[in-house]
């Protein structure tokens, strides 16, 4: 087989994973959308929020240290104990819940009915605060996050596929434990939404806010609940892109990647930010492999855009999105 | 009136509205103090045109103004004598209030068979009970069963109306506040729709409030009626009487003293009467 094609599979296989990444930052994009109209820009400082959370509570850091120090004069920044990655994620995950908490009585309750430009302006506004905030939290730091996930080439994929086609590919196990978490993720998604009481409460409230008041379902409780599911898939991608990359700032930018995806696969649809983030992946990483040499590289930066122009173009309600009912 | 309707005059008032004020955005006042009450087991009607106040006096009942910026300014509003005004739409359908809104409102993309079971939301009695009612409905309204997989949004007109009302009965409710039922549907389906409310009120003894702008089917069915201009209730009584009465026979029902209109009438019509003006 020609070395061409097998380095193509490979980097194919690349972006599939690089995929999964992306389309985890959709799913908590399109989870909020659907269930309030909202598109929460938030989304990302969410995950980078929800990764600093981790390892600050995991490396039993204090929190607000340097404030406390400042103040009191004291010189504290470690309560000198480690917790079980387990134990933090728990945690991690509690403090999500209190955040979308806080979100829905202190931002979403007062902007009922106010026009979705406020509320997107009130997720930038509050993007901003959060970022602040977690700085503020657990210090400004880049950190590393490790909570015992695989790391390095995977020997298996290595060795079978040298001996197939004698050229060993190179796989992440990190991928690839990114990609079985994200599937585990997304099917225990969609058998909450469909199969649960309050999953078809979740949907009910994207359809129609008033018909859902008025069969005595609380939008305050279905929208904590949504900011709780979408902060929990924060933390997973921030896991995932942390445990990659290290917890720093450029950790919130993933958000920005995930406007393709979602342009691609539909801002209402899960099964869409799946596969959205597929093409998106494989397609960036083909491109820049296959054409990026002859227009000068750095394609990765843009192509995931273009593409989803050229979509916009063509099926503006992306590939997944929600069919309009109209009755005739 | 009849004896039925008398019958149920006597019965203990479950609904009590008295003399309520409803503001919308602040300063569009809507309301100018409506007063009315339901009596358990009857089926009263709110008559009246376009902004008399209907959907508005339902909605101040339901809670469901606030999410539209509205507000009872003045007045009460009580249920089996206790006060109910500031409550959440979810604690009144737990009180065993519940409203079927104007314009259907059904869940679009979720089945038939989902929207009836998110009716059944705050009920804590059990998927058994809850499967029981679900047949029940399905009993009502036997087209319902045969789409129970479709999704709401591609269905009829008259089967979304049931839809919205099969939703409601979900909630097991006591009252029902039924807003505008006959809307956009066929002569036909208006009647096959207040047969099916007046046989849920006889066989189910659920009380119904409804707010109604055909006039004539309503009075037919309902045993009480309020009529509404303005917000204000201007005239009320036993549906037989009020449809015996000259003025409602003329503004409401179209019908003049010498029986039906005829073109030489009309162009000669005067302004319409008001009762307050």
């Amino acid at each position: 087989m020609p070395e061409q094609f097998l380095w193509a599979m490979e980097v194919m296989l690349n972006g599939l994973m690089a995929g999964v990444l992306y389309a985890l930052v959709a799913l908590g994009f399109v989870l909020i959308f659907k269930a309030s109209g909202v598109f929460n820009y938030a989304q990302g400082v969410m995950a980078l929020f929800a990764a600093m959370t981790l390892v600050g509570l995991q490396k039993g850091q204090v929190p607000f240290a340097h404030l406390i120090n400042t103040i009191f004069g004291t010189d504290v920044h470690k309560f000198g104990w480690e917790l079980a990655p387990w134990l933090a994620i728990l945690l991690t995950a509690g403090v999500m819940v209190l955040f979308a908490w806080l979100v829905q009585r202190f931002i979403l309750q007062h902007l009922v009915n106010q026009p979705d430009i406020i509320l997107f302006m009130a997720t930038i506004g509050l993007a901003y605060f959060m970022e602040g905030f977690a700085d503020l939290m657990w210090g400004a730091d880049i950190k590393t996050l490790d909570i015992g996930l695989p790391q390095g080439v995977n020997a298996w994929i290595d060795e079978t596929t040298f001996n197939l086609f004698g050229y060993g590919f190179f796989i992440d196990n990190l991928d690839i434990a990114a990609t079985i978490v994200a599937a585990l993720l997304v099917v225990a998604l969609v058998l909450f939404s469909q199969y649960t009481k309050q999953g078809r409460a979740m949907r009910a409230v994207a359809d129609d806010h008033q018909a859902a008041l008025s069969v005595g379902i609380s939008l305050r409780f279905i929208w904590v609940m949504v900011w709780s599911v979408a902060g929990f898939v924060a933390l997973v991608a921030g896991i995932m892109w942390g445990a990659k990359s290290g917890v720093q700032f450029s950790l919130s930018l993933i958000a920005l990647k995930a406007l393709p995806v979602l342009m691609l696969g539909g801002f209402t649809s899960i099964p869409g930010a799946i596969v959205g983030g597929l093409i998106i992946g494989v397609g960036e990483k083909l491109f820049e492999f296959l054409v990026g040499p002859y227009i000068g590289g750095a394609t990765e930066n843009w192509f995931a855009y273009v593409l989803a122009l050229i979509f916009l173009v063509f099926r503006p309600q992306g590939l997944f999105g929600e069919k309009i009912i109209e009755r005739v | 009136m009849t004896d039925v309707a008398k019958d149920i005059a006597s019965n203990e008032t479950l609904l009590e509205v008295n003399n309520i004020e409803v503001i919308y955005n602040h300063v569009i006042l809507v309301l100018k103090g409506v007063s009315l009450s339901v009596p358990k087991g009857g089926i009263t009607a709110l008559l009246g045109g376009n902004g008399a106040g209907k959907s508005t006096t339902l909605k101040a009942i339901s809670a469901l103004l606030h999410s539209e910026r509205g507000e009872v300014t003045k007045g009460t509003i009580t249920y089996r004598g206790e006060d109910i005004s500031g409550q959440s739409p979810a604690s009144l359908v737990r009180r065993g209030i519940i409203q079927v809104m104007e314009g259907r409102h059904v869940f679009e993309h979720l089945t038939v068979e989902e929207n009836l079971l998110t009716g059944a939301y705050t009920r804590r009695d059990g998927r058994g009970a809850i499967a029981a009612d679900l047949e029940m409905v399905y009993g009502y309204f036997p087209r319902l069963k045969e789409r129970r997989r479709s999704q709401a949004g591609y269905t009829s007109g008259g089967e979304q109306q049931m839809l919205a009302i099969g939703r409601a009965l979900m909630s097991r409710p006591e009252t029902i506040l039924l807003d505008e039922p006959s809307m956009g549907l066929a002569p036909q389906l208006v009647e096959e729709i207040f047969t099916i409310v007046r046989n849920l009120n006889e066989k189910e003894g659920a009380t119904f409030l409804l707010a109604e702008q055909n006039t004539n089917v309503a009075l037919r069915y309902a045993h009480y009626g309020y009529i509404l201009e303005n917000g204000r209730v201007v005239m009320d009584g036993p549906a037989d009487d009020l449809r015996e009465n000259p003025d409602v026979k003329e503004f409401y029902l179209g019908m003049s003293e010498e029986g039906r209109k005829s073109f030489r009438d009309v162009r000669s019509y005067r302004r319409r009467k008001r009762w307050l003006a």
